[in-house]
């Protein structure tokens, strides 16, 4: 008897980048608002970032209804954190979370490709870079999405600090102000928006400091 | 069996509405999807799924205690998607894992396996030892074999009864030994842990002996690469005992010297 094949499948590929740099005092994350199926634009103003705690801001592509649905589970368990501890999650707890959340559909995985950016408890930009079922790192600067593989390699050859696995330990954090950040992520999406159909319309950029969190926004070719 | 203490019992929402969190009324389990084929099904998220194979990790019994060494690349098919991937994973004080395989399926039983054997030193008043924290790895394993998880670990770790190192996998196996290499560059790592062991080492002459058989392997192996690193678990715990670029290494052992022009 042969193999009966599903004739649909329950995933979908959104399209869209995200990165998300971490600096000694800031954390930049951004990602672009296109949101398309296939060859055709669904909507050109669709947005990847959610703000899970305070100080934790993600962005992910991918499918975005694991995604919706991903940020429900997590802005639902972190409303039960804040009920049982009285206080807000911190980044890295919240990065831990998103681990296990992921993990816990490891079978039936969330076709979501994450970046977690926020500011650690001593004040310091942190960013951890997932797989789509919760393996994750804590690093200097992430990209994720389908133009990760063109905008990686710039943000290597920009940001790139010493491996924390090194001995003795290096500092490892960007010594990039926060202005040279954003226009960094910028430059970056410009660029990838040339060479990647699936990103454009515009870019949101999040940067969360001391003083809170800032929006903004910027165009991108539309083509 | 499957072993489901790892997962979360989510309550259900079918009979009574709104359960408060906390109060565990379904049994825990693994969603599934509903499809006929369920081993096309995983294999086809296997694909999306890419996990990080291709590593070298080594690990080996000597006079002293337990040498255990990786490599730090995470790759998803030809794309480096990291190099900075910690592989050696710290269970305890006094126990080490390595990870090889699917990133996630290693760091999320790892931990498990680090809870469950906190849990068993707070029932027990003693720690657990290396066989018995194998053995819980390896049954939990076991009960998902063939769902297409991979994991290639050694756990290696000091106990009461000396060094202890075993070599547990995702289809279930467990070998205890003394020298063990995983990953896609295990053959080159292999070649030279073998002709420079001997078990009468001294801590450096191992630690650099492992250094050097990882460095070996990322030279030969393009899916390893990135950070050599060296831990060490001794009667008084683990400790780090180096972290070197791959790529400074090579001029390490091949140093460049200067050719005079005619």
């Amino acid at each position: 008897m042969t193999k009966q094949h599903a004739n649909w499948s329950p995933y979908d590929n959104n399209g869209g980048s995200c990165v998300a740099i971490a600096g000694s005092d800031y954390c930049v994350i951004a990602a672009d608002t296109r949101m398309s199926t296939g060859y055709n634009i669904l909507t050109r103003d669709y947005s990847k970032i959610s703000h899970l705690a305070e100080k934790c801001v993600m962005a992910s592509s991918g499918f975005q209804a694991d995604v919706k649905a991903l940020q429900k589970v997590l802005s639902a368990r972190h409303l039960t954190y804040q009920h049982q501890h009285n206080k807000q999650m911190s980044c890295p707890a919240m990065a831990q979370l998103l681990s296990n959340t992921l993990y816990y559909k490891r079978f039936f995985p969330y076709y979501s490709f994450n970046v977690l950016g926020g500011l650690d408890s001593e004040g310091k930009g942190c960013v951890f870079t997932y797989d789509a079922v919760g393996s994750y790192e804590r690093v200097g600067y992430s990209s994720q999405g389908s133009g990760s593989t063109l905008i990686m390699p710039f943000l290597d050859n920009q940001l790139k600090s010493p491996s924390p696995l090194l001995l003795p330990a290096q500092d490892a954090v960007t010594p990039l102000s926060e202005a040279e950040a954003v226009d960094l992520v910028k430059t970056v999406f410009a660029s990838a928006t040339e060479r990647d159909i699936y990103t454009g319309d515009k870019v949101e950029i999040v940067i969360l400091n001391a003083g809170g969190i800032h929006r903004e926004f910027m165009d991108l070719r539309k083509d | 069996m499957l072993d489901t203490t790892a997962l979360e019992s989510f309550p259900s929402l079918i009979s009574h509405g709104i359960n408060v969190a906390g109060e565990i009324s379904a049994p825990p389990s693994f969603q599934l999807p509903n499809s006929n084929d369920f081993d096309g099904f995983v294999k086809e998220t296997i694909q999306m799924v890419k996990p990080a194979k291709g590593t070298t990790t080594l690990a080996f019994i000597f006079k002293e205690g337990v040498m255990v060494a990786a490599d730090s690349r995470a790759s998803m098919g030809g794309y480096i998607s990291s190099q900075s991937v910690k592989k050696i994973i710290e269970i305890n004080p006094y126990m080490l894992g390595t990870m090889a395989g699917g990133a996630a399926d290693c760091q999320f039983w790892h931990r498990n396996l680090g809870i469950k054997c906190r849990l068993h030193e707070l029932a027990n008043k003693r720690r657990i030892s290396v066989t018995g924290a194998s053995k819980l790895l390896a049954n939990i394993l076991y009960s998902y074999r063939g769902m297409g998880s991979s994991v290639g670990t050694m756990i290696a770790g000091w106990d009461e009864t000396g060094p202890g190192l075993y070599y547990v996998d995702s289809e279930g196996g467990r070998l205890k030994g003394n020298r063990f290499s995983v990953g896609s560059g295990s053959p080159y790592a292999y070649g030279v842990l073998d002709s420079g062991y001997k078990y009468d080492m001294s801590v450096e002459e191992a630690s650099e002996l492992a250094r050097r058989a990882i460095y070996h392997a990322t030279f030969r192996d393009g899916a390893s690469g990135g950070v050599a690193s060296v831990y060490y678990v001794g009667p008084t715990g683990r400790k780090k005992l180096s972290g070197d670029d791959v790529g400074e290494l090579h001029y390490h052992y091949n140093p460049v010297t200067p050719s005079t022009v005619e």
